[in-house]
């Protein structure tokens, strides 16, 4: 653990952004506090400029604060990523899985089943999928995690294809445990350090995908996100930039922050990789 | 690979792209019946869009009450016959709505990966020859940032810059409304509308295809023939044009095809913030009416693109490089 830490401390852009993931996180959790009442509620004169009348970040053309917009919509940005990631990974290991550790007709199957996956448009099969079970939280999280298992799927298939033949594997055969356990507690504990670089980036690529699906009015109706309050601002952004600005740097640096962090994981979790790199990453 | 193989290669990857397309119906037809309620209501566009009378012909012509391997039978036929439905709100068939405005999305989407493809291997190919050096980082920086800031974003930021505060470049639409223009005006006014979306849509590709060609030109100038080449002394200019970028833009042309999808989701966001009058345009204001027979048939449209896309790319790829096994 000690070693992860040093590794993963030496990729200093890994560290600034985990120090920027933990403030958006303390942010979001302190939301409540730092803005009670509801983000929806008028706080003041509308499309009041930044600074003034104690609005930090301005007001829209209802006069709600943009700061506690971007306070409350940063939980559920945060739990939309989250929530959808999870999702997709119980989808992508269950079905990498299967194709790596069973093979043959199996394996050729659930690849199939990924290619198809992988071929559409996921941007507009996730739109669809939105506007078709009516747009909530629920619907916004499903369609995220329908259009992003197929990486997952791909690597841990490749994992379990080179893992499933080593020694140790068929040392647990040859003991009789059953293929379920096998599978679940000498694979994957084996398979875990590519699928937790993976779900940082799919955090990440999650949290854009919801902002564009709110940015379009896909939103859950009732909760404030950061793509709504972009944009509510797209049409006024001559009147008021700070509508469309503030939110947009928000997505921004929360999803570098995110990126940051799955490289120095990576680096962390795969030393040899970080050393042939030379540490210019 | 042998030219006498081509038409085996050709069948093979004809029949695999006509089960995606078709697997992609049957997908629309699932989705029609597991939305909540009424699929006739489904078809024509909810809230209250169509009256009794229409629905109940939806209902005959779709055959609702017949059993499900039936009606998707009946769906298929018309799909296949290109009938991608009625758009009860704009009172047209869905298809001529999509063939009108595709022409602008293939010239958005078209002019965005020209320039993502040439300006991202140009400074992938920069990024690889000064590993290390200051350029390398600018590079990887701004590579970093286009990866993580959004799409609509960039594009409402390149309009508050150039169209609201240097009053440059126009924020939307293709033409200029109200002046009549021919030949070279027309051209012209046209560019300048297209400059700020398709930088848009390419900004991000132009990060990835970077990112992509700087990691492959620094794999294949580690390798053997490369250092041959330059035992036997040739310039180093011609090292890298002829030896490594030619082997490196492999992968890319392969990266970029499986990325056409993403390419095509984004011209909808792209086109939504600069009114761009195509198909993700049309999506969008589909969304808006709820007019979800407009919306199975753009995703249906971009899916068979996205399908013709791969083959193109899967066939240039193996006629380049003879080293490709032809495989189904």
């Amino acid at each position: 653990m000690s070693d992860f830490w040093r590794r993963f401390r030496r990729n200093r852009g890994a560290v600034v952004g985990l120090v920027v993931l933990v403030l958006v996180i303390a942010v979001a959790a302190l939301a409540p506090v730092l803005y009670p009442g509801s983000p929806w509620d008028m706080a003041t004169a509308p499309f009041v400029p930044p600074g003034e009348e104690g609005m930090l970040l301005g007001s829209d053309s209802l006069g709600r604060d943009v700061a506690a917009g971007i306070a409350h919509g940063a939980r559920i940005s945060l739990m939309v990523g989250a929530v959808s990631t999870v999702a997709a990974l119980l989808i992508g290991v269950t079905l990498g899985a299967v194709a790596g550790y069973l093979g043959g007709v199996a394996d050729d199957a659930v690849m199939r089943f990924t290619e198809f996956f992988q071929t559409i448009p996921s941007f507009v099969f996730a739109i669809l999928l939105v506007a078709i079970f009516t747009p909530t939280i629920g619907s916004v999280v499903f369609a995220i995690a329908v259009v992003s298992w197929p990486p997952v799927a791909r690597v841990v298939r490749a994992e379990f294809l080179s893992l499933r033949s080593r020694e140790f594997v068929q040392a647990a055969e040859v003991l009789g445990k059953s293929r379920i356990a096998i599978v679940v507690t000498d694979i994957l504990p084996n398979a875990l350090s590519p699928i937790v670089v993976l779900s940082s980036l799919m955090v990440a690529s999650a949290i854009l995908l919801e902002s564009a699906l709110s940015f379009l009015g896909l939103g859950d109706p009732n909760l404030m996100t950061w793509g709504f309050l972009i944009g509510s601002g797209r049409s006024v952004i001559r009147l008021a930039w700070w509508m469309s600005v503030f939110p947009g740097l928000a997505i921004f640096v929360t999803v570098l922050a995110l990126n940051l962090v799955g490289e120095g994981l990576s680096d962390a979790l795969n030393p040899r990789l970080a050393r042939q790199r030379g540490g210019a990453a | 690979m042998e030219l006498s193989r081509l038409p085996g290669f050709l069948l093979r990857r004809g029949v695999k792209a006509a089960i995606v397309i078709l697997a992609i119906v049957v997908c629309n037809f699932l989705l029609i019946h597991a939305a909540p309620g009424d699929p006739a209501s489904v078809i024509a566009g909810q809230s209250g869009a169509a009256d009794e009378r229409f629905l109940a012909q939806l209902r005959e012509q779709f055959g609702l009450d017949k059993p499900l391997h039936v009606q998707l039978w009946i769906y298929l036929k018309g799909v296949l016959t290109l009938d991608l439905g009625f758009s009860h709100r704009q009172q047209q068939p869905v298809w001529t709505l999509i063939s009108e405005r595709l022409p602008a999305t293939l010239l958005l989407t078209g002019a965005a990966f020209a320039f993502a493809i040439t300006a991202g291997v140009t400074l992938g190919t920069l990024a690889a020859r000064r590993v290390g050096t200051w350029a390398d980082s600018v590079i990887t920086v701004i590579a970093l940032t286009f990866y993580a800031t959004p799409l609509f974003w960039v594009g409402l930021m390149l309009v508050l810059f150039f169209s609201v505060w240097l009053e440059w470049l126009p924020s939307f639409g293709m033409a200029t409304v109200g002046v009549e223009l021919h030949g070279i005006d027309a051209a012209l006014d046209l560019g300048k509308h297209l400059l700020l979306p398709a930088l848009t849509l390419g900004l991000f590709y132009l990060a990835v295809y970077a990112r992509l060609t700087r990691a492959t030109m620094l794999e294949v100038a580690d390798q053997d023939f490369v250092k041959t080449a330059r035992a036997k002394g040739v310039p180093e200019g011609q090292v890298v044009r002829r030896h490594v970028l030619r082997n490196a833009l492999l992968p890319v042309i392969t990266f970029a095809g499986i990325q056409a999808g993403q390419l095509i989701g984004g011209s909808i966001l792209v086109e939504t913030v600069f009114a761009w009058p195509g198909i993700g345009r049309l999506a969008f204001d589909a969304l808006l009416a709820r007019d979800y027979a407009v919306l199975l048939g753009v995703f249906f449209c971009t899916s068979v693109m996205v399908v013709a896309f791969n083959l193109a790319t899967d066939l240039l790829y193996a006629v380049v490089d003879p080293r490709v096994e032809v495989q189904g």
